[in-house]
């Protein structure tokens, strides 16, 4: 694997083997040193486009556990501003031979034109409302520590899918891993022909107690002014998934950052079934275990550098 | 019977633009000439004289009387081609096409006249921005070229053009391609106007409302990208609206690169009705269906309308071969780079064509038996007559437009570069079977093939 540009692109072995490495890097983050010199000497950059807490925090934090060197950049700030294109400037960053490019962007395809413009690895860190595979592959890990396996799980993804990146990224991926997947949501927020992705579509909640995972996406409120429903008061009397409407059995999902009171009650977010925190924890594991696979994970020797005892074991023996 | 002689008369030198040069004196020898409509298909010498098709002679037996003679046997002999919807992009982007080399690239294709487009920076809105490009046109021209002037002020959709001091300053008709009449009364008042100020109205059909800054076709595949959709409906339901515009008024209107099966039907009925309506197709819509943006490659996948759906490419060749579409038109829309190598969504919506059109129509949907050889002949010169200019034809005492084609030969495209300032072909790299040897335009030699082996005067 050279790039992390979609999940669409990614066997299900692939999937899996990343979430083995994912797990003894986990180990990992219980030493009381939580650092492996695995990418001891490379370049890291992180190239943002578009604001990010989460996955820029825990793609940095990622690469500096596996000691490469970072350079963060956000659009704001950055040559971005004075005009500068992407080509350009990816081939400025490229010059300091990076051996990953990590990017958030806010349209489709831009991960993907970045890897033919440089040497380094990309990883799609959101590309518009394409895909955003490392928040995928750090959901089936949650739910994997969780249940084991998703064969034949039945999980609803519910809210704005039409805009959301994350739906479609977790869908593919859901649904490789074998689960039962339903997206939920207002026929205003639904693509046309979402379906043919392989998976059903409800336009209400009626028969979510046949879930045993509730997957709530953000509701864009920046996005009301279209009106794609009628306001966010009719929208959470519909949507928005509570106590009342969550059985205790189900486990709840959310990829953050929530809107409290909007697709979510504040005590669901705060209830034992939700897997929310455990995600963002996942997160870190997850890009490490991404940039570990596409720098050194062909290379298996590679992580073990001499008479450093923190490297991790290798779970997965296939990588 | 004089009307019919009124048609062989009448010429694209005549009554369109371009640099006045020499005529040709050539002998085509023993082409394989085909002319569907005037009803030839046999091997003739070709004697092109005195800016005229001056016989079309038994294999073999033409005079040669100074003339350049070209051993054509094998080769293909078809009135030249017309296309209606083309961008020079001047005035103001000059860097992407300008007039000279736009019809260069459209000899190259094998055509002998086109239509520039007036979305230009500034747009083609008064007389003296037509009179300006006609005066380049005489200057640089290698075909033909009309100009269309806009149908209101500056495109802005709200006010009409001075459209008689334009048709009097030389516009073949009307359009604000590249932007749709989104006002209902200002396209009615346009096709009322018509009635004193001639000339034909050509549409961009796009409710912006439905489109809301998509951009690519909606569909499983825009679902499966994440990419805003261009639904279908923001076609047709524009088509219907101005095909009942159109009859209510008695005017008449050219609707522009149809993309939808939907938008098809529609103009199929208005013509059932009666409508005065002429439809144009552009290869690209005819060759490829959205399952080519998966790759997200802004060059070959990008355009407006989108690319749609199989059924769609099959509703569009089907109203090819029942005459609901008459003519097929390249859109041909050059781009530079920077506007390209940018993701999808960002990148500029447009493909060039003019160098490509037949030889793609050829390969992808002749070979196959989609459609037959004729049927591409008559609608790719189908261009003209919807703005009342005489179809090419190879008649014995027309105009000489003519194509010499070598159907046999493979190329690949952009290999040897383009005649086109831009590169965003939609075909760029594939190869393609079918090539334009050899152009004549209004009587002229417009295009001759670099490796194209010339002939030996006698």
């Amino acid at each position: 694997m050279k790039h992390l540009l979609s999940i669409e692109q990614l066997s299900r072995a692939e999937i899996e083997s990343i979430l083995d490495r994912a797990e003894s890097f986990a180990e990992v983050g219980r030493r009381d040193i939580k650092k492996v010199p695995t990418l001891r000497g490379r370049t890291v950059v992180s190239l943002f486009y578009e604001s990010s807490t989460r996955t820029s925090s825990s793609f940095d934090l990622a690469a500096k556990r596996l000691s490469a060197d970072l350079v963060s950049v956000k659009a704001a700030g950055s040559s971005v501003e004075k005009g500068e294109s992407l080509k350009d400037t990816v081939a400025t960053l490229s010059a300091y031979d990076p051996a990953a490019i990590v990017i958030r962007h806010p349209y489709a395809g831009a991960a993907q034109m970045v890897a033919g413009w440089t040497e380094a690895a990309v990883v799609n860190a959101g590309d518009g409302k394409h895909e955003h595979p490392s928040q995928a592959l750090l959901d089936v890990y949650t739910l994997r520590r969780r249940l084991g396996s998703l064969d034949g799980v039945c999980i609803w993804i519910v809210g704005d899918v039409l805009h959301s990146r994350v739906a479609r990224s977790n869908l593919i991926a859901f649904a490789k891993m074998g689960a039962e997947v339903t997206v939920c949501g207002p026929p205003t927020l639904i693509p046309r022909g979402i379906e043919e992705l392989g998976c059903d579509v409800s336009y209400s909640l009626d028969g979510i107690e046949e879930a045993e995972v509730v997957y709530a996406l953000r509701m864009q409120k920046e996005r009301m002014s279209e009106s794609f429903v009628p306001s966010l008061r009719e929208y959470a009397a519909c949507f928005q998934i509570d106590t009342r409407r969550l059985e205790p059995r189900q486990l709840l999902m959310h990829p953050g950052p929530v809107n409290r009171g909007v697709e979510l009650s504040g005590e669901a977010i705060d209830s034992p079934q939700s897997l929310i925190a455990e995600q963002v924890a996942a997160g870190l594991v997850v890009r490490m275990a991404i940039l570990y696979e596409l720098l050194a994970g062909g290379d298996a020797s590679t992580p073990a550098a001499e008479g450093e005892g923190s490297h991790p074991t290798p779970i997965g023996t296939s990588a | 019977m004089s009307a019919k002689r009124e048609m062989l008369t009448a010429s694209l030198r005549e009554q369109l633009d371009l640099r006045p040069g020499e005529d040709a004196h050539l002998v085509l020898r023993r082409a394989t000439v085909l002319d569907p409509v005037a009803g030839i298909d046999s091997v003739h010498d070709v004697v092109i004289r005195g800016g005229e098709i001056a016989a079309l002679a038994s294999p073999g037996e033409a005079e040669t009387d100074g003339a350049e003679v070209i051993e054509a046997e094998g080769l293909h002999a078809f009135p030249a081609f017309f296309d209606p919807h083309v961008h020079l992009r001047t005035p103001g982007h000059e860097h992407k096409e300008d007039v000279e080399t736009g019809t260069r690239a459209a000899a190259g294709g094998g055509y002998c006249g086109i239509l520039a487009m007036a979305n230009t920076e500034p747009p083609v809105s008064t007389a003296a921005d037509v009179s300006a490009l006609r005066e380049q046109a005489r200057a640089g021209a290698s075909v033909p070229v009309g100009f269309l002037a806009t149908v209101t002020k500056d495109m802005q959709g709200a006010e009409l053009t001075e459209m008689v001091e334009l048709r009097e300053a030389g516009a073949v008709g009307f359009s604000d391609d590249g932007l749709p009449i989104v006002d209902a009364g200002v396209m009615r008042r346009a096709l009322q106007y018509q009635h004193l100020c001639g000339g034909n109205i050509a549409l961009h059909e796009e409710d912006p409302r439905l489109s809301m800054g998509g951009a690519m076709h909606e569909g499983p595949v825009s679902a499966a990208l994440g990419i805003g959709g261009i639904p279908s409906v923001s076609e047709s339901t524009m088509v219907a609206r101005d095909c009942a515009l159109a009859g209510y008024e008695n005017a008449r209107i050219h609707v522009q690169h149809l993309s939808a099966a939907e938008s098809v039907e529609i103009v199929r009925a208005a013509k059932a009705a009666g409508v005065q309506i002429s439809a144009e197709a552009s290869p690209h819509h005819l060759c490829l269906t959205d399952e080519e943006v998966r790759g997200l490659d802004p060059h070959s996948a990008k355009m407006n309308p989108p690319l749609r759906e199989e059924r769609d490419r099959q509703a569009l060749i089907d109203g090819l071969c029942d005459g609901a579409i008459e003519c097929i038109a390249t859109d041909h829309a050059p781009h530079q780079p920077e506007e390209k190598d940018v993701p999808f969504e960002q990148a500029a919506f447009g493909v060039t064509g003019l160098e490509t059109a037949f030889a793609a129509l050829h390969t992808e949907l002749v070979l196959p038996g989609t459609i037959d050889l004729a049927l591409l002949v008559e609608r790719m010169a189908g261009g003209a007559e919807p703005f009342d200019l005489p179809r090419p034809t190879l008649a014995p005492g027309s105009e000489a437009n003519v194509v010499l084609c070598d159907l046999g030969a493979e190329w690949i495209v952009g290999e040897d570069g383009y005649e086109s300032r831009s590169a965003n072909s939609w075909c760029a790299g594939r190869t393609l079977t079918g090539r334009v040897l050899m152009t004549v335009a209004a009587g002229q030699v417009a295009f001759r093939l670099r490796s194209f082996s010339l002939g030996v005067a006698a």
